[in-house]
């Protein structure tokens, strides 16, 4: 299964405008400056925004098409949906947060042992740490069997140690997800650790060139520039 | 001491409380998360009884319920009775005048909630209705007890309205409002007194309790 989408919309400062593909067993991400479209792009993919024109094509499924009219709402598409922050119900414990959509209940259990917060199944979201939540998101997300995987920035809020557990957590299950996964950040040394693809996008276009020239000759402020050469600075910042 | 004024006083908030919390449900959500022209103006028609005379409400209230007005004619029509001086028409006069305080928390209970967490089920695969259901509501449990209980009070106290469609009569539409009142025109101060009496500790626990609840949702 291949997901592919083509599709323009007009946002207030600049336009959306994007081309990509991806298949499964793959992982594309996109890196780019924030506020640069990336967000949007995912809620598209997941049909909580809408564009203006352009298509979106999952294997035989037509999620969008501006020509035939075509919409499929965010319920039907089927996908995976891990938020920046975190977005488990506060009145949930975490087991029943992971269980919220899951396709086989019992599945929930091995996920969480696979993701060691097992002795944390029946407690609030509030009373965990925030890489605990996330890895209950991502639990989530999974047990729904999604056929496509979206992340948009999922481990940013979290402290550096904890993100580089994660950030190798979520690369050694990569071999085992059967799907393409979509992956948002705005760390290079992120995206080049995790990355099969990488989609760099600024102002709502896809940048080739925008890596590259982050990393050599024309930083847009000389702390991210040493930050991406330099990986031990990138602790810091 | 008039028990049966009690009575029917405890009866009609109840019934109130109950009926207005399942009809304002639904209008909070529209108005916390629909966009439509006109919406400012149908939010502030929604709460003009908020700001009206009782008397001025209850007065057209008596148009519309009386045999001549249409609610009045229709009742009529289906069940041969009259609307005016029973309890059923006490009961929805009641309602109309306590909708602002059942939608209004309620809300803004709704509002508070992160749109993140809706955006959150609907991919999950939860339709609006189920995300009603199984996400807003009991997110915003706070906001709805303290919408229940303000409209239980208000309704407790309601007397201008009531009097204009429903009068006095025992055991139908003498709520304990208009008891005292009547007591106190025949100068039977300690009857009076005794009713009034009885308010003050419902009132006093039920305010207690709305600022737990607030104090509880703001952690």
């Amino acid at each position: 299964m291949t997901i592919s989408a083509s599709f323009k919309k007009r946002l207030k400062y600049f336009e959306l405008d994007i081309s990509f593909s991806c298949p499964s067993e793959n992982m594309m991400v996109m890196i780019g400056p924030s506020g640069g479209g990336k967000t949007t792009i995912i809620r598209i993919l997941a049909g909580l925004d809408t564009p203006d024109e352009g298509k979106i094509i999952f294997g035989d499924d037509i999620w969008f098409d501006s020509a035939m009219r075509i919409n499929v709402s965010p319920q039907k598409r089927r996908l995976g949906y891990v938020f920046q922050d975190y977005t488990l119900f506060p009145h949930l414990t975490m087991y029943e947060n992971a269980a919220f959509a899951a396709v086989n209940k019992k599945e929930v259990y091995e996920l969480f042992e696979l993701f060691k917060i097992g002795h944390l199944r029946n407690r609030k979201p509030h009373r965990v740490s925030g890489g605990e939540r996330q890895r209950c998101a991502i639990c989530q997300t999974l047990a729904r069997h999604p056929r496509l995987l979206l992340l948009d920035e999922p481990f940013s809020a979290l402290d550096t140690i904890t993100r580089r557990g994660l950030r190798e957590e979520l690369k050694n299950l990569k071999g085992s997800l059967s799907f393409p996964i979509i992956y948002v950040t705005h760390d290079i040394n992120e995206a080049l650790f995790l990355a099969d693809e990488i989609l760099p996008v600024v102002d709502g276009k896809n940048d080739d060139g925008w890596m590259q020239r982050m990393i050599t000759r024309e930083p847009s402020d000389a702390l991210s520039a040493r930050a991406a050469r330099e990986p031990r600075l990138a602790l810091v910042y | 001491m008039d028990y049966l004024a009690l009575y029917v006083t405890l009866k009609l908030a109840l019934v109130t409380t109950i009926f207005l919390m399942l009809m304002a449900a639904p209008i909070a959500y529209v108005l916390a998360y629909l966009r439509f022209p006109g919406k400012s103006l149908l939010e502030a028609f929604i709460y003009l009884p908020m700001a009206l005379p009782p008397t001025a409400i209850g007065f057209y209230l008596l148009i519309v319920m009386g045999p001549k007005g249409f609610a009045g004619k229709a009742w009529g029509f289906f069940t041969g009775d009259s609307l005016l001086f029973t309890f059923i028409g006490i009961t929805i006069a009641s309602i109309i005048y306590s909708i602002p305080f059942a939608v209004q928390p309620m809300k803004a209970a709704f509002a508070k909630i992160d749109r993140r967490l809706l955006d959150a089920a609907y991919v999950l695969g939860l339709s609006k209705r189920s995300a009603f259901l199984r996400v807003i509501i009991p997110n915003s449990l706070g906001g709805i007890a303290a919408a229940a209980i303000l409209v239980f009070l208000h309704s407790i106290g309601a007397f201008g309205v009531l009097l204009m469609v429903g009068g006095s009569i025992p055991g139908e539409t003498k709520v304990a409002s208009i008891a005292i009142y009547e007591a106190v025109e025949t100068m039977n101060y300690r009857a009076a007194g005794m009713i009034a009496l009885s308010f003050i500790p419902i009132s006093y626990v039920f305010l207690l309790l709305i600022n737990k609840l607030n104090k509880d949702s703001n952690i």
